[in-house]
């Protein structure tokens, strides 16, 4: 018996220990000022810029990763860790800013702000610019294996449901994205909350389920990595990364038009070191900083004088660095309320089961 | 003390089963905005759900049958063998590994370009496109869930006492009669708890749909996914919880009515 009770008592006595000695850890960490913690996209940051920043400023940064806005919003929600500084897209920005979850960027305390595209942040909903930093942009476009498709003309979208394309697709796992194509294929827009018009962008959508090979999320770029169809639509991100892998792809964003979307910089209103996160926006606004951290992550960046320092070919390609007319064919989700998404993703799930 | 005992694990029960399914339950009454409300449970019954619900029992019945009919001989096969310990490490090792990463594994087998093809080519037999359809899903949840049936199968068989095979080859008895009247009746339990253990689960598979079929099958566990992580509507993410709650149970009491030791009515 005695031994039974010493087996239980001490599993018991260490984890304690350990637990009360975490909190002193923790305490010391967020008590002073040297630590924020970042709550970013995976594979969003070149982690060697982490270092560089402690090296600059002594303030550590503890990172995490999430993999959808959703996720990340519930996360700085239920508190648990306050979060200094986050990374949502756009329409996060906007449904985080209506649920009172971020506070104001205060520009007083960033000096690289200026570095920014201004035609970019005057794309922005009115008001967003006002709770965050725009990181990174891009758009959804068409990812095609330019052997298998050499006869076809995709400056439309509509050229998707062509019959040679039968089970060649691969579709992003997103309603916005799925629904807004097809809306734009209609030159509706993206936006569109008139039901009517959703449902017959969805009828519209039916008639592309035999074209569909699968509707995936990331490994989409493995796949086309691959050669496992020979078209997909995906965010222009990860377009960028998979023709890295596979020469024989390239990437489109047809002329009805298409969605522009924005990651921005933000902090949350309960952070725990707004000063140490002003100072994390304004290193990676830096335009040294922020074209390398372009280099490694890919994306477009908003950031004019850091796309100044970039080779040519980067700063002249017009499939992420797209000029103001195409920019102007493009729009931004903004958030419709949990009701209208709860609608477009019920369409698009009636969508999938009509896959087979 | 015997009573103290249990405590930790009444605790547990407490709060990580019954506190989390009260929970459920109590969301599942609540829409988007917050009201109590029962029209999770009358959205159950339109025609999206019920079509779910079936095409998730379909699966989950395929998936059960055929990991069924490969475990069974298997098991045999594996308590006739001599060294029955290795073998059955060997089969139960890949649920060592994270299911993610096996599914991964599977896109690369059977892609367009994948291994599979590629070893059809060397024999000259035409590309298959194994991904993106209902096969590959069966094919890859059975090979999932096989030590999960093996398990019980293969304990129930290799309990079964040798004495009676032997009785009933002396008593005349042909090899379909001892394997229909003395080791499938003695192997019933371990039959009934295999359907439980790879049934269930399979209900709510949702990953593999994703990235073996890529949402071409969709089941009650896709549903749930998005109920809580896209549309953030844990009210009716949780109703649909509730059902597939009440098909367990149901399963469950089905499969475990009383059991009969039919060899002793012989």
């Amino acid at each position: 018996m005695k031994t039974f009770i010493t087996l239980i008592i001490l599993p018991l006595a260490i984890g304690l220990l350990l637990l009360v000695s975490t909190n002193f850890t923790d305490d010391a960490d967020s008590s002073s000022n040297n630590t924020i913690h970042v709550y970013n996209w995976g594979e969003y940051i070149d982690p060697e810029l982490l270092d560089k920043f402690y090296e600059e400023t002594g303030i550590k940064v503890i990172y995490e990763t999430f993999d959808s806005n959703e996720a990340m919003m519930v996360k700085v929600n239920q508190g648990g860790t306050n979060y200094d500084v986050v990374f949502p897209s756009e329409y996060a920005v906007e449904k985080m800013i209506k649920d009172d979850m971020l506070m104001p960027i205060d520009y007083e305390q960033l000096n690289n702000d200026d570095n920014i595209d201004p035609d970019i942040i005057e794309r922005l909903a009115p008001g967003l610019s006002d709770y965050t930093v725009p990181y990174f942009y891009g758009t959804v476009g068409i990812l095609y294996n330019e052997e298998a498709v050499s006869d076809l003309d995709l400056t439309t979208w509509n050229t998707l449901w062509d019959d040679d394309l039968e089970n060649d697709i691969l579709m992003i796992d997103g309603a916005r994205e799925a629904i807004g194509m097809s809306l734009n294929s209609m030159g509706q827009s993206l936006n569109e909350t008139d039901r009517d018009v959703l449902n017959s962008a969805q009828q519209k959508l039916f008639e592309l389920a035999p074209n569909i090979r699968g509707v995936v999320g990331d490994e989409i770029s493995s796949m086309m990595a691959e050669d496992e169809a020979s078209l997909a639509v995906v965010w222009s991100g990860m377009a960028k990364d998979t023709m890295a892998e596979n020469e024989n792809l390239n990437y489109i964003v047809p002329d009805e038009g298409s969605n522009l979307w924005f990651d921005g910089m933000a902090i949350p209103k309960n952070a725990n070191n707004p000063e140490g996160a002003h100072r994390f926006i304004d290193f990676l606004l830096e335009e040294e900083i922020a074209a390398t951290n372009t280099e490694w992550v890919g994306y477009s960046t908003p950031n004019e004088a850091a796309l100044a320092m970039m080779d040519d070919d980067t700063q002249n390609d017009e499939r992420f660095y797209p000029d103001e007319a195409a920019l102007d064919s493009l729009e931004m989700y903004r958030d419709l309320g949990s009701e209208m998404i709860s609608y477009y993703n019920e369409l698009f799930l009636e969508f999938k089961m009509k896959l087979d | 003390m015997k009573k103290l005992l249990l405590i930790p694990y009444a605790l547990w029960m407490l709060i990580f089963v019954v506190f989390p399914l009260l929970l459920m339950a109590a969301y599942s009454f609540i829409d988007l905005s917050g009201n109590i409300t029962l029209n999770n449970y009358a959205s159950f019954f339109s025609s999206n759900y019920i079509q779910m619900t079936l095409s998730s029992f379909w699966y989950a019945f395929l998936i059960t049958l055929f990991t069924l009919i490969v475990s069974y001989p298997l098991a045999l096969a594996l308590n006739a063998t001599k060294r029955k310990t290795i073998w059955l490490l060997i089969i139960i090792l890949p649920t060592w590994i994270n299911l993610l990463l096996k599914t991964y594994a599977f896109i690369g087998i059977f892609g367009k370009n994948g291994i599979l093809n590629d070893i059809f080519a060397v024999f000259n037999i035409d590309e298959i496109q194994l991904l993106f359809s209902d096969t590959a899903f069966i094919i890859v949840s059975v090979y999932i869930f096989l030590p999960f049936m093996l398990l019980p199968l293969f304990n129930a068989i290799s309990g079964i006492d040798n004495n009676l095979l032997n009785a009933a080859k002396d008593l005349g008895a042909t090899r379909v009669q001892v394997f229909s009247k003395i080791i499938l009746p003695l192997t019933a339990d371990g039959i009934k708890a295999g359907i439980q253990v790879v049934f269930i689960p399979s209900l709510s598979l949702f990953m593999i749909t994703r990235l073996i079929t890529g949402n071409k099958v969709i089941t009650l566990g896709t549903a749930i996914e998005q109920q809580f992580l896209t549309n953030e509507n844990w009210g009716m993410g949780s109703t649909i919880g509730i059902f597939l709650v009440i098909f367990m149970l149901l399963i469950m009491v089905i499969t475990s009515g009383k059991s009969d030791n039919r060899v002793m009515k012989l």
